[in-house]
């Protein structure tokens, strides 16, 4: 509704349209799927320099080129 | 001034395009000629530092695949064999599969040299450049010779293997890498014979396009040469038992009768060349995969005589 000055209005009861990008179905998968994978590469990366590190005792500090 | 915005679509990439994007066929056979390095060389390597070392070569690798699909999305749109990589797919963005290629390149490279040795990393960053900068982005559209010398960076994981383990450079690893190298021309070559149409339709300047099927099965002869004598090398210079020089031989020895075929029967080209690229494969698996069975019953029969 426009009112004489120009301005638009918006009755309190309309919903309002949500801002930026909507996600279709798939994109929603696929993102999840992406996220989830994200997830568990970290995990596995943790995981490998706790064990590493282990593994090599305090020679983990040792680097001779 | 006017600025405009262009709305970029939410990807819609699924694991499996990422998986993709690493070539997991061409990293399987990275992987497995870098466990051979890691596996023949002297000393012992505690089983999680060789997990992580092939772990972080293969992602290196996979790295490099994602690096060449992303600059390459152009020439695989145009060639039948490529153009449903996840790029010319429209799967993943061009902007996605850069960002994954330097993401998994800088890190395998860090955490190799973190975990493993400084020398192994540097030779895996020097690796994927080669393969991504020398091979991808400069030779690749300039010049025949591009697989001869990017091969070189196919036949760095074995050296890298070796490094991991042992933290130098011997002669093994430096004849390992001499093997790939030489295998590398016959092998794609025997492939673009029979791709040719696509790499005229690319325009990519590989030896059959610019210098005519006659002269590469030429070339493939020549290499082949060059290669078998190479594959035997391990065993007459005692870095291998008979089983292994058996195998070279015998292998070696079917690699050049089919690289005479190809070269001879030019009604038959096709078929000689599509032999002799699924041979080439077996052959380079069986000389790998010997060296370690020769590494293994060595160990046997040591730890038998003790």
């Amino acid at each position: 509704m426009t009112t004489m000055d120009g301005m638009v209005s918006v009755a309190m009861d309309e919903p309002k349209p949500e801002p930026g990008i909507k996600l279709t179905e798939q994109q929603q998968r696929a993102r999840r799927a992406r996220s989830i994978a994200i997830a568990v590469s970290l995990g596995v990366l943790v995981v490998l320099f706790y064990v590493m590190t282990l593994v090599k005792g305090p020679g983990v500090l040792v680097r001779p080129l | 001034m006017s600025v405009t915005l262009t709305r970029v679509e939410p990807s819609i990439a699924g694991v499996g395009d990422y998986i993709e994007l690493m070539k997991p066929r061409v990293m399987s056979l990275v992987v497995f000629t870098a466990l051979v390095g890691l596996l023949i060389a002297p000393g012992h390597v505690h089983p999680m530092a060789a997990f992580t070392a092939l772990l972080c070569i293969a992602v290196g690798a996979g790295a490099a695949g994602a690096l060449n699909m992303w600059y390459d999305a152009d020439i695989d749109a145009r060639m039948t064999r490529t153009a449903a990589r996840p790029i010319p797919a429209g799967q993943v963005a061009p902007g996605e599969a850069l960002a994954f290629g330097l993401m998994l390149a800088v890190g395998s490279v860090v955490v190799l040299g973190l975990l493993i040795n400084i020398i192994a990393a540097a030779l895996l960053a020097v690796t994927i450049a080669f393969y991504v900068v020398v091979y991808t982005m400069w030779l690749k559209r300039r010049t025949p010779q591009n697989i001869v010398i990017g091969g070189a960076a196919g036949a760095l994981p074995p050296v890298i293997g070796w490094v991991a383990a042992t933290g130098s450079i011997a002669v093994e690893p430096v004849l390992l890498f001499a093997i790939i190298f030489f295998w590398t021309p016959p092998h794609f070559w025997a492939l673009s014979l029979y791709r040719t149409e696509d790499y005229v339709r690319a325009g990519i300047p590989m030896l059959p396009v610019v210098a005519g099927a006659r002269e590469t099965r030429r070339q493939i002869l020549l290499y082949t040469l060059l290669l078998a004598p190479l594959g035997v090398a391990p065993w007459l210079l005692g870095y291998a038992g008979l089983s292994y020089g058996v195998v070279a031989l015998a292998t070696g020895a079917i690699m050049i009768a089919l690289a005479l075929r190809v070269r001879v029967e030019e009604d038959r080209a096709h078929t000689a060349s599509k032999q002799l690229f699924g041979f080439s494969i077996l052959y380079l698996f069986l000389l790998f995969a010997m060296l370690l069975v020769d590494h293994a019953s060595g160990g046997l029969l040591s730890h038998c005589a003790a």
